[in-house]
């Protein structure tokens, strides 16, 4: 295959989203695969496909189980139960050294007693490849990382940024069918975090190799991956494009790990075809909502309100009763860009509300002490039952 | 300023701050002075004297003849050590049975080292006391115990008997074969703990990323383990090896008649030839062959602190 067809392959995974087509053969799948460390279990009874092409994360904090699952994929680790197929192939007992898989490790583990050119070389050199084909493969590989300059430093003159690409290089150089990235850019600092998580994508896209990602930071994800597995306790709480992630939370965990969200308690109150109410004490009033919600009446429900989606006004709306609670700013963050507010419900409830700065004013719009009425459009909000 | 007078602690201090690095490394250099390099320059200056039936027993090297100083340096003592082919052959014998020694040592400690700095915390400080537990019984009588052991009569012997494997005692003790358990079981701390420290520090991820890159576990070790490991081989062989070669106590006691090595060439010039110029140019010999290989090997390890590793 060419390497525009490569890139053409990876683009259309956007597009085609094999994870919404039955017909689609997965080319990574874990069936029911758990993975215990004494009594505890590291991952629960979990099964996932990856499709081909993708760039998939594994999103969670610390200890979810996030990292096992990768070492498994890897050969670091033999599952308790369950099976892992790569590309049709059944993992079990096949060892590190003979999975079509090469790891990204998150201290990079370059070989601190080679130069960047024996490291990227050390994988082609274990295949018995001839010399000549080394070299031409590793100093493509060293351009592609924009690493050529460094080809004869050992790791400890090299920066972090540097030294990631060093490892980036070496993981791809073996062309594995599948790319582990364990928290690929987490000794990185922040801009140069953003800066590479682009370069990463592009890098991913020019190869067409399946990327498997472990990362805690959910901007990351949501930039990277074409789907993510939001993973606690060593299960999947929820599996979907960034955006499905966002929009539609299926659970109070998923929507407070991924960005931020406004959870406010209510109970069922009106329950029809097309619209429901939500009655709220944390609210201080009534919540409606556009669209069907799952449960009957008088059962307890969580609204998630994005604090983009929120609007301040500084007088009370006339035209409805719903989706309009009072309060006074009790907060405020200046972040240029735009503005975070926390303004206190008569409730007594904190509620967060973002605005952009989208115009110019002589001075700021809001003050403490301001009396406020937040408010937002019926579609805004989504419902959790869980 | 305040033109009080400084206080004794106040002196102290400033004192400590002032000076407080250079007395700190002074202090042991000046013991070494003592202890060391003056009774090293007594014994260079033996080794150039010759015999005499004295008290000393040997020659003055400076005499004052006329108001004028004349010294008298005898070489013949070192001339003499090339050609009595004992001295070398003793040499030899000596950093063979050393270098054989280390490699033995080295063959035992490395797995040793590296299974310790692979266990569990807590088991992991369990094995490295066991390591080291032996220093708290004396030397000599950990030697004697393997007389016990290995003698004629010794443990092994009436266990063989006992059980009708044998129907002879083996000759154990006495021979070289002795000397190297001796040797081996003495220091072989002294090589499981410097392994023990570069194995311990090394990254587990890095074995990972070899197997991962396609090394079978074997290969793993011999490309990335081992290679890393050598600051650690380097100290502890050196730590083995230095010793050995000038070792008298286990050839004594352990070895045969025949077992010649440079401690009891030393020995036996002193106590039974009374020979001290002889015997003193022995031990500078052997403290140059010794001598050598430490710089050497302090030079290497500057180096890779320089590099960073």
């Amino acid at each position: 295959m060419s390497q525009g067809a490569l890139q053409k392959a990876h683009e259309d995974v956007h597009k085609t989203q094999p994870w919404n087509n039955p017909d689609a053969v997965p080319f990574i799948r874990f069936e029911n695969v758990t993975k215990k460390f004494g009594d505890f279990y590291a991952v629960d009874d979990v099964s996932l496909d990856i499709y081909r092409h993708e760039l998939f994360a594994l999103l969670g904090g610390s200890g979810c189980g996030k990292t096992t699952l990768l070492r498994m994929l890897a050969g670091f680790e033999e599952p308790t139960a369950g099976k892992i197929f790569i590309d049709g192939v059944d993992m079990a007992g096949v060892p590190a050294y003979e999975r079509p898989t090469n790891m990204m490790f998150q201290s990079y583990a370059l070989f601190p007693h080679m130069t960047v050119e024996q490291n990227v070389a050390f994988g082609l050199h274990q295949d018995g490849l001839p010399k000549s084909e080394i070299r031409t493969l590793v100093s493509d590989m060293l351009a592609l990382v924009q690493m050529t300059k460094f080809a004869k430093r050992k790791p400890h003159q090299l920066s972090g940024g540097q030294r990631q690409r060093v490892a980036l290089a070496r993981s791809l150089v073996k062309k594995p069918k599948v790319l582990l990235l364990d928290e690929p850019l987490g000794a990185l600092d922040k801009k140069l975090r953003e800066q590479t998580q682009f370069e990463l994508v592009n890098i991913q896209e020019k190869v067409g190799t399946t990327f498997v990602m472990v990362t805690h930071d959910q901007e990351e994800a949501m930039t990277m991956a074409s789907r993510i597995a939001v993973m606690n306790e060593g299960v999947i709480r929820q599996l979907g494009t960034p955006f499905e992630l966002y929009e539609y939370p299926n659970s109070r965990f998923t929507a407070n790990f991924l960005g931020q969200v406004n959870l406010i308690e209510g109970t069922l109150v009106d329950d029809d075809e097309k619209y429901a109410v939500i009655q709220s004490d944390d609210a201080g009033g009534e919540i409606y909502i556009d669209h069907a919600v799952q449960g009957h009446e008088g059962a307890t429900l969580w609204i998630a309100l994005r604090p983009e989606r929120l609007r301040l006004l500084t007088e009370q709306p006339t035209d409805t009763k719903y989706n309009c609670l009072s309060g006074k700013v009790e907060e405020i963050g200046y972040l240029g860009g735009l503005s975070t507010y926390h303004v206190r419900l008569d409730s007594g409830f904190r509620i967060k509300v973002t605005e952009p700065n989208s115009s110019r004013h002589v001075e700021p719009r809001y003050t403490w002490e301001d009396r406020v009425w937040v408010t937002w459009e019926a579609g805004a909000a989504s419902v959790l039952n869980q | 300023m305040s033109s009080d007078k400084p206080t004794l602690k106040q002196r102290y201090d400033r004192l400590m701050l002032k000076h407080g690095r250079v007395i700190v490394i002074g202090l042991p250099y000046l013991w070494l002075m003592l202890f060391f390099l003056i009774p090293f320059l007594i014994v260079l200056k033996i080794s150039f004297a010759t015999a005499e039936y004295a008290q000393p027993p040997y020659s003055a090297l400076f005499t004052w003849i006329d108001e004028g100083v004349n010294i008298t340096i005898n070489f013949g003592n070192y001339l003499f050590l090339l050609s009595d082919s004992l001295y070398i052959s003793a040499y030899l014998n000596s950093i063979r049975i050393a270098a054989i020694s280390t490699v033995i040592t080295l063959l035992i400690g490395y797995p040793m080292a590296y299974g310790i700095a692979r266990a569990q915390g807590s088991l992991r400080s369990v094995l490295l006391m066991m390591v080291i537990l032996p220093f708290w019984t004396s030397f000599l009588i950990r030697v004697y115990a393997w007389i016990g052991i290995l003698d004629r009569e010794g443990l092994i012997n009436a266990l063989l008997l006992n059980l009708g494997i044998i129907s002879e005692p083996l000759i154990m003790r006495q021979t070289e074969f002795a000397v190297y358990i001796g040797i081996v079981y003495t220091y072989l701390p002294f090589m499981i703990l410097p392994l023990y420290s570069t194995l311990e520090k090394m990254d587990v991820s890095l074995i990972e990323a070899a197997l991962d890159l396609g090394c079978k576990p074997w290969q793993a070790f011999m490309k990335v383990t081992l290679p890393l490991s050598m600051p650690g081989i380097l100290a502890g062989s050196l730590l083995v090896f230095i010793p050995s070669v000038g070792e008298f106590v286990i050839p004594e006691l352990l070895g045969g008649p025949n077992t010649l090595m440079i401690g009891r060439t030393l020995w036996n010039e002193f106590f039974a030839n009374r020979d001290w110029p002889i015997a003193s140019s022995v031990a500078i010999a052997m403290l140059l062959f010794l001598v050598v290989p430490i710089m050497w090997f302090q030079h290497i390890q500057t180096k890779q602190e320089e590099n960073g590793q």
